[in-house]
Formats: C-alpha cells, sequence, structure tokens
C-alpha cells in the first residue's frame, strides 16, 4: 500500500477531480457532525427545561402550603 | 416461556441506562473506523482505471446510500412493532430514524450528483435508480412531517408507521432498478451472493467505511432516541431525578 499522491497539493486537485471529491467529503462530515451534534444540544435543553419545571412546581407547592 | 425480556426491550429506561454505559465505546469505533476508511480510501486506495481520481467518491457515495436504505428498514420495522405491540419505545425510535435517513439519503443523492458530474457529464438524470432514491427521500419527509401533523401524538405514531409501512414497497424497487432498467447507474459492486467486482485494494477501505457508518448509524439513532425519551417520560419519577441531578452539577460547577 502505498500514497498515491506525490505531494498533498496534489491530493487537493486529484487531477481536476478534486473538486466534486473534496466537496463530496465536506459536505458529507458536515452533515455527520451535524447529525451527533444536534441531538446533544437537545438532550441538555431538555434536561433543562424539565428541571426547571420541576423547581417551579416545588417552589408554587411550597407557597400553597404556607398560604393555608 | 418467559418473556420479560422482550418487555425489557420496550422500557425507555432499560434503553437509556444502556446506551449510556456503550455510547462512548462505540463512538470511539466509528470516529476510528471513518477517519482510517477515509484516508485510506481518499490517499492510499489505487486510482480507478476509467474513472481516474472522481471514483474515489465511492467512499461516501455507497456506505450512504447503504444506511439509507437499511435506515428505511428499521424504521419501518420499529414502526411495525408499535403497531402490534403498542411498544413505546419503538415508536420514539421510528421517530429518531426518520431525520437521520433523510440526512443520509440526501448524502446519497449529493455524493452521487457530484460523481456523476464528471463521470457521466451531469450532475442529475432522471433515471431509475436516482429517481427512486428521491421518492425515497420524499418518503422520509412524509414521516416527519406526519409526526407533527396531529395534536395527538398516538395519532401521529400510528399514521407515520402506517406511511413507513407501505413505503417498503420502494426499497425493493431501489435495489432492482439497476437490473430492470436501462440505466446509467453501475451495477452494485457490493453483492451477498458473489466476490465483489472490485479490486481488494480498493474494496478493503470501502468494507472499513461501510462499517464506521454502521457505527455512525447507531450511535446517532441511540442520541436522537435519548432526545426523544426524556421529552415523552418527562412525568416519571426517574427522568425528573435525572434532570435535578444534572443541574444540580451544573449549578455546582458555577460555583
Amino acid at each position: 500500500m502505498k500514497f498515491q499522491f506525490q505531494d498533498l497539493s496534489q491530493m487537493l486537485t486529484m487531477d481536476g477531480h478534486g473538486v466534486y471529491v473534496w466537496s463530496a467529503v465536506i459536505v458529507t462530515l458536515i452533515i455527520i457532525i451535524g447529525l451527533i451534534v444536534r441531538p446533544l444540544l437537545q438532550h441538555k435543553v431538555a434536561l433543562n427545561q424539565i428541571a426547571q419545571d420541576l423547581a417551579r412546581e416545588k417552589l408554587r407547592k411550597e407557597v400553597a402550603g404556607e398560604s393555608n | 416461556m418467559n418473556w420479560t425480556w422482550f418487555y425489557r426491550l420496550g422500557s425507555p429506561l432499560w434503553f437509556y441506562q444502556t446506551t449510556t454505559r456503550w455510547l462512548p465505546w462505540l463512538s470511539l469505533l466509528a470516529i476510528v473506523l471513518l477517519s482510517t476508511g477515509l484516508i485510506w480510501g481518499l490517499g492510499f486506495a489505487p486510482q480507478d482505471a476509467k474513472q481516474g481520481n472522481s471514483f474515489r467518491i465511492i467512499y461516501l457515495h455507497v456506505p450512504t446510500s447503504f444506511l439509507a436504505l437499511a435506515g428505511y428498514f428499521l424504521m419501518a420495522a420499529a414502526g411495525a412493532i408499535g403497531l402490534i405491540w403498542k411498544m413505546k419505545l419503538s415508536y420514539m425510535i421510528m421517530k429518531s430514524a426518520a431525520p437521520i435517513g433523510a440526512a443520509l439519503t440526501f448524502l446519497a443523492l449529493f455524493t452521487g450528483a457530484v460523481w456523476g458530474k464528471p463521470t457521466w457529464g451531469s450532475y442529475w438524470v432522471w433515471d431509475a435508480r436516482i429517481t427512486s432514491m428521491l421518492i425515497l427521500l420524499f418518503l422520509y419527509f412524509g414521516v416527519l412531517a406526519l409526526q407533527y401533523a396531529f395534536h395527538n401524538e398516538e395519532a401521529g405514531n400510528k399514521a407515520s408507521a402506517v406511511l413507513a409501512l407501505v413505503g417498503t414497497v420502494n426499497i425493493p424497487i431501489i435495489y432492482k432498478s439497476v437490473d430492470w432498467w436501462y440505466t446509467l447507474h453501475q451495477p452494485s459492486t457490493i453483492k451477498l451472493t458473489s466476490a465483489p467486482s472490485m479490486h481488494p485494494d480498493m474494496f478493503q477501505p470501502l468494507l472499513v467505511m461501510i462499517l464506521g457508518f454502521y457505527c455512525f448509524y447507531v450511535v446517532a439513532l441511540c442520541l436522537f432516541t435519548r432526545v426523544e425519551i426524556l421529552r415523552r417520560e418527562r412525568k416519571t419519577t426517574w427522568v425528573g431525578e435525572l434532570a435535578a441531578r444534572s443541574s444540580y452539577e451544573v449549578e455546582s460547577d458555577k460555583k
């Protein structure tokens, strides 16, 4: 197994096919990274939201308890 | 016969806990396989005699197309299990599979288009394989849209499960389109029944990429499903405890 190009700049151009190959690589990488990052962010947001709701609920119960 | 394992499989809590344990390892495996396969395929696999370097797009095109189809099967199967056994987790998996499948189908079409330009001279042709893949993309969109079209979650689940099941008709059409119709698209390189029509030096990195994409798919599906579990099980005690613990950790980090 050997490296197929003389140097990295030749690997970038790929005899004129570089534009096609590298645009495929870049778009694929952006989308698959997005498919990982998006649910990770949503996971965090969902947990915070639930924690906030629980805290609010608790506070309301305490206030209701005092007024009785 | 003891069926408890089957019911445990349907438990969101069990799924959440198990994936918490396995996700780091699976992610690591996906990263290692994908980076190895990509560097191998782009830099070290020999050039194609006819297509030159543009053939290297195969290392993205074939795995994304594979997963676009396999993901559809998985989504339809999850829908069927939901319809038959009323399993909550299975609907959550079905819903999570739709955006990932749509993204992978788009990638299959996109990488195909940029491969088509230097090889066929055109980004797009209305031939059987490509058109049936476009229909697959619309089916994924349909399942996604139906989920949000109903106020009642149960009705949305059932409607998208039915659409997903009906849409499976399209899958064998996509597979067979290169044999049934006269088309520009080349026939499959990899077949279950015979050796691949590809030199081993080119085939090995492709195999690594396919395995890597399978691992990536499982990771992404688990991540999406975990978010869905939190949303749908928010009233349960265990999700409440989890949320309280994580917000406590955030606050103690601030201090």
